[in-house]
């Protein structure tokens, strides 16, 4: 039972990472029918924008309140990262639109290794780690074997992605510009000849998938430590994984899968093998698809019109 | 051709003594394709400030790709198209839409995942919460079932509720010049009738400028000031309402046998 409510701790810790890359994955698919490919990338990338930022702030300007420096690496990358994803969207996609379907899919596939490769050529092919930040947590459970502890960086984690998740909810759900969103998903032509410039509405998109991966990446950073210029990959795949078995196009479907994802792979590692813990994941991945095709709350192809 | 160019003189010196001034929107010469195929050839059409014009023709004839060509989606190859004298041809359909020019398109093209209210508040769009409130109660009186159904998902309600939800979304935007898209398809006889009470309103107490696309020819030759006869991508005909009715090609065509009523189909989503 303690072993059991530690991995369901560290399993939610992952999952919400999971969950907000997920999250640009299926907004873009969303928007403009294209899997972002190169998204686990500006994740990787937000990465080290975070522990740079993290670092100048605390050697070079000698930072020491770790909260205020905390704050501050979390807005200068999501501004930063969110630069990337509006370039990105405007050189490599932008220009394709109106192509062949695969052009932008191929077009993503560039930018993925074009980001690798940037980054392994500026910083480094090694690995870089950053500090260990925030040390600590609460004992919830104390025994003589075994202790359940929730540590304050995985308090944090679930904290943040809880907060930013409902600020993104209220932004999809309430606001002139997620509204503009959402209409340009379900109609994009209608909603030009209501006076949506559509492509501002995308690359807007664009802007915050990529704000959130850059929260999921400054979380990862600190509860890792360690980043290398391949690290978008495996999370991206992750995430996107997390996105189909959500229901590709679907929010809180995106949120819902990077849990799962992230639950299946520390249960799996915790109670059978570390090994295959991806391999459970995808098979779980590929069951849910067989009988679920369009995803856990994704909707259906077919629509009363 | 000739005959189409004698035509557009007439109209034009009908605007100019109607108001005094250039028509409110004036379409010269318009060429649209899809692909290699031409849909419209060289059309020449105006809509004067505070009229109605109506502009009849059968499936296919390229009604509706004229009323989309006005936003530039597809875009005219050839000819311009100017609005309140200003060339928009080749405005972003946006920007177009900004001017004050509304549409309640072919396929109705209502959000479905979105509640009939969000799909008025997308109507609303370039205004926000400015007379907002005001705005939805008069649709709201002018569409008594827009407002039952304010709450539900658009995508599930009826074909003919969805017709009137478009053209309400349509007015949200306050537009000075409103192009409707076959607004009778789908709908009974006494909702047509209600459309088209409601469209002369617009049109006396409002002075919105209306350009409707009708294949129920008869009405709206009765309510339309001027009609236009689209065949094959060409303007063959145009006139006041009254001149179109009692012409005979046009009642062989277009308004004997009553076939061309709200006959359902025809439209894509």
């Amino acid at each position: 039972m303690d072993v059991f409510l530690q991995q369901l701790i560290n399993g939610l810790t992952l999952g919400s990472i999971y969950g907000l890359i997920a999250i640009g994955y299926t907004m873009v698919f969303g928007i403009i029918g294209m899997v972002n490919f190169a998204h686990g990338d500006v994740f990787m990338v937000s990465c080290f924008i975070a522990m740079i930022v993290f670092v100048m702030l605390t050697t070079v300007l000698g930072l020491s309140s770790i909260a205020l420096a905390f704050l501050v690496v979390l807005v200068v990358s999501m501004i930063l990262t969110a630069l990337w994803g509006w370039a990105i969207e405007r050189v490599a996609y932008r220009p394709l639109r109106g192509s062949f379907r695969l052009a932008p899919l191929i077009s993503a596939i560039g930018v993925s290794i074009f980001l690798s490769n940037f980054v392994q050529v500026v910083q480094g092919a090694r690995n870089k780690s950053m500090p260990p930040v925030l040390s600590g947590g609460i004992t919830l459970v104390e025994s003589d074997s075994y202790s359940v502890v929730l540590s304050y960086k995985q308090c944090l984690i679930m904290g943040v992605t809880a907060v930013l998740l409902t600020g993104f909810w209220y932004l999809v759900q309430r606001t002139p510009f997620g509204r503009a969103q959402r209409a340009c998903e379900q109609d994009r032509k209608m909603a030009a000849l209501l006076g949506i410039d559509v492509d501002r509405t995308i690359s807007l998109t664009f802007v915050l998938g990529a704000a959130l991966a850059a929260v999921a990446g400054v979380l990862y950073i600190m509860y890792y430590g360690v980043v290398s210029f391949s690290d978008g990959f495996v999370p991206g795949v992750k995430a996107f994984t997390a996105a189909v078995l959500g229901g590709i196009g679907s929010l809180p479907g995106a949120v819902l899968g990077g849990l799962i994802i992230g639950l299946i792979e520390v249960f799996w590692s915790a109670y059978f093998s570390i090994e295959y813990k991806d391999v459970a994941a995808f098979s779980i991945l590929a069951i849910v698809l067989i009988f679920m095709p369009s995803g856990i709350l994704g909707r259906p192809e077919v629509e009363k019109v | 051709m000739s005959v189409a160019g004698i035509n557009v003189l007439v109209d034009e010196t009908r605007a100019i003594q109607a108001g005094g001034k250039p028509p409110l929107l004036s379409v010269r010469g318009v060429s649209t394709y899809y692909g290699s195929v031409a849909a419209l050839k060289g059309v020449d059409l105006d809509v004067g400030e505070g009229e109605i014009v109506t502009l009849i023709g059968a499936n296919g004839a390229g009604k509706s790709t004229l009323m989309m060509t006005v936003f530039g989606a597809p875009r005219a190859r050839d000819g311009s198209i100017t609005y309140e004298g200003r060339d928009i041809t080749r405005l972003p359909t946006h920007a177009i839409a900004r001017l004050g020019i509304a549409q309640s398109p072919e396929g109705r093209r209502v959000f479905p995942r979105m509640t009939v209210f969000e799909n008025l508040q997308m109507g609303a769009s370039l205004h926000g919460e400015r007379h907002f409130a005001e705005d939805l109660e008069k649709v709201c009186a002018l569409f008594p079932r827009v407002k039952e159904r304010l709450h539900q998902r658009a995508g599930t309600m009826s074909g003919g509720e969805q017709q009137m939800l478009a053209i309400a979304r349509a007015l949200m935007s306050r537009p000075k010049l409103l192009l409707l898209d076959e607004p009778s398809l789908g709908l009974a006889p006494l909702v047509v009738k209600g459309i088209f009470d409601a469209i002369r309103r617009l049109n006396r107490e409002d002075g919105m400028t209306i350009f409707l696309v009708e294949q129920n020819a008869y009405h709206a030759l009765k309510l339309a000031h001027r009609g236009y006869v689209l065949v094959n991508g060409r303007i063959t005909m145009s006139g006041t309402g009254r001149q179109l009715l009692d012409d005979p090609a046009v009642k062989a065509a277009y308004l004997e046998g009553g076939g061309h009523g709200a006959a359902p189909g025809g439209a894509h989503g």
